[in-house]
């Protein structure tokens, strides 16, 4: 079974900045029963206190926070922007693709961003995402 | 050699680069001890060399040792070709 829930998934959204950006794929991991809201401040508080880097690669934003913020279950939601958002990355901005994490216990948010790196790390995979026109053919692309 | 992987809250990002890390320097028969670290903490740590992503690394230049900046996180290619050879000239001294 896939790891990616329909819930956890918002295809060409649109938004004015990181946090909504950031709320919005928290509100996800809360409608796929990963995440309590706690969770979803808790990462928009680590944005605003560490900054950009969650932007890991070029338009892949991983927002995430420790698993006691609220964490229910190891998950991922996607959330696709319609027009990228910049986070304030000196390299790797815009960003097109939010991925918020969740994780329980000491490594699970580690496997499950190793998982993520995996797919979203290949080039073409990226680019499928970008492409997918539902969840049907999303869940086809990312098979973790 | 001990290295510290440095990001913002020092559980995430910094944990899956150390472990590339680590994967890498196994395949050329190094072994890499090391630790993540959250920005505030790692400042001043004793290490051979610190390693973050570029935002982080920014804030790391005051630190004594080499600080190696990762601009994608994803990229195996840039992990290695940034920090192998560190790694190779550490193992040397």
């Amino acid at each position: 079974m896939s790891l990616l829930r329909e819930e956890a998934v918002l295809l060409d959204a649109e938004v004015s900045d990181a946090v909504e950006a950031i709320l919005l794929s928290g509100d996800l991991l809360v409608k796929a029963g990963y995440a309590s809201e706690e969770y979803t401040y808790a990462m928009i508080e680590g944005f605003q206190n560490v900054g950009p880097y969650i932007v890991i690669a070029p338009g892949i934003a991983i927002p995430h926070s420790r698993p006691e913020r609220g964490a229910i279950a190891t998950g991922f939601s996607l959330l696709r922007l319609k027009k990228p958002i910049e986070f304030g990355h000196e390299k790797n901005d815009p960003v097109n693709l939010v991925c918020a994490i969740t994780g329980i216990g000491n490594n699970g948010h580690v496997e499950m961003l190793q998982k993520i790196a995996t797919v979203l790390g290949d080039q073409r995979t990226h680019e499928q995402i970008l492409k997918a026109s539902n969840y049907t053919e999303l869940s086809k692309i990312i098979t973790i | 050699m001990y290295i510290l992987s440095v990001c913002g809250m020092g559980f995430g990002t910094s944990l899956m680069l150390l472990m590339d890390i680590q994967a890498m320097a196994k395949e050329h028969g190094y072994t890499v001890d090391g630790e993540a670290s959250d920005l505030g903490s790692a400042k001043g740590k004793n290490c051979s060399f610190m390693v973050a992503s570029s935002e982080i690394a920014s804030e790391l230049s005051g630190e004594s040792v080499p600080v190696i900046s990762i601009d994608n996180l994803l990229d195996k290619n840039e992990i290695k070709e940034k920090v192998l050879p560190i790694i190779e000239k550490l193992s040397k001294e």
